[in-house]
């Protein structure tokens, strides 16, 4: 969906660099790169994508990387998915890690017949559309795009690593160094305990759920968290 | 015996590591192949940057006639998380978050290389010049 953005801005020096978030590697993501079967309109419609995006899909001709070890996650420190980085002409980041037009109105699908309230649906677009319209004055305006964060402003915004954090991190690493090897049973020991060390990132929660287990990332697991966070978002908004 | 070194992107197997507990003894090419870290008369020195061995305590870092030094003791110095699986003989080695920290804060957005589906690599710095949003994303 992002390929409508993208075509409508690649004139004007100006990439998406996709970074696909996944320890089985290639194999889990070429159906989403290349899809044989359109996404449900449903669950187009609870991630915001709008008449226009979807019109605009195809295959992306963008650079999609794959990250099986969650190199990019950690020295961006990028904690859930959907989340970006913008980084300008000198490779200056000029917004740190955020929600990258994602919400929380997923949160109000009814499980039961996976119908979407009209209000989650609105909200979902409303969330999708600022952010593609914050990218195109960035991209139009540069550094003069209210967009682009001055540096205290974006450093303020960097939450930064807890030693447990990092320690997590490194849990992480090991775990799925092990089931990249095939010694599956040892990683998940490790990869759950960086899930509790580090509860707040997604990232980490949802890929070993989905080594120990396919759809584990998105099963009943997933949900119990998302409502165990009560008022808390699971997508903080991106301040824009 | 063996082990596995995993430090900041690296993987190394060491073939005669030893690992005692908290601690792992490699030898100086081991150590070097590992994480780029030498032993010199000013201290463990990674290129420019020395760090001395804290007064008093050679016995933690060094041991041989200075032939074997503990890697796990530079890291705890350090501040790099340790992560180890005996069963396997597997060290991870995390980034000190002070470390990290500092790194995010600086803005500079650090470089890396990734393939694409097709196994063609590329690095952030490729696109340099441009306007550029990392977005990442999963298939989970």
């Amino acid at each position: 969906m992002w390929q409508g953005l993208y075509q409508e801005l690649k004139d004007r020096n100006f990439i998406v660099i996709a970074i696909a978030l996944d320890s089985c590697g290639a194999d889990a993501v070429r159906q989403w790169i290349r899809a044989t079967e359109p996404t449900p309109p449903p669950m187009l419609e609870l991630m915001g994508w709008g008449e226009r995006e979807r019109a605009a899909a195809g295959a992306p001709t963008y650079p999609c990387l794959i990250d099986e070890k969650h190199v990019v996650a950690e020295l961006y420190n990028i904690v859930n998915v959907p989340m970006a980085v913008w980084i300008d002409e000198r490779g200056h980041i000029v917004r740190p890690a955020e929600s990258a037009g994602a919400c929380d109105a997923f949160r109000k699908l009814n499980l039961a017949d996976f119908s979407i309230p009209p209000d989650a649906a609105a909200q979902a677009k409303a969330a999708r559309t600022a952010y593609f319209n914050a990218i195109r004055d960035w991209v139009i305006n540069g550094e003069k795009s209210a967009y682009a964060l001055p540096d205290n402003e974006a450093r303020g915004r960097i939450a930064g690593l807890s030693e447990q954090d990092a320690r997590a991190n490194t849990l992480f690493r090991l775990g799925q160094y092990l089931f990249a090897q095939g010694h599956r049973e040892d990683a998940l020991k490790y990869l759950g305990e960086a899930r509790r060390l580090r509860p707040d990132s997604w990232a980490i929660a949802r890929q070993s759920w989905e080594i120990e287990e396919a759809g584990k990332a998105s099963g009943p697991d997933f949900w119990a968290a998302v409502q165990a966070l009560g008022d808390r978002p699971y997508y903080p908004p991106a301040k824009l | 015996m063996s082990a596995t070194i995993l430090y900041e992107r690296g993987e190394y197997s060491a073939a005669d590591a030893h690992g005692e507990g908290d601690d792992l003894w490699l030898g100086l090419d081991d150590l070097r192949a590992a994480t780029g870290w030498e032993l010199k008369p000013e201290g463990a020195c990674l290129g420019e940057r020395c760090v001395p061995i804290p007064h008093g305590r050679d016995a933690e870092f060094v041991r041989e006639g200075g032939r074997r030094f503990n890697l796990a003791a530079l890291a705890r110095l350090l501040g790099n998380p340790i992560a180890r699986d005996d069963r396997h003989g597997v060290w991870a080695f995390g980034e000190a978050p002070a470390a990290r920290n500092q790194a995010l804060r600086s803005l500079d957005a650090p470089d890396f290389t990734l393939p694409d589906l097709d196994g063609r690599m590329h690095s952030l710095a490729d696109y340099r010049g441009m306007k550029r949003i990392l977005m990442a994303w999963a298939s989970w």
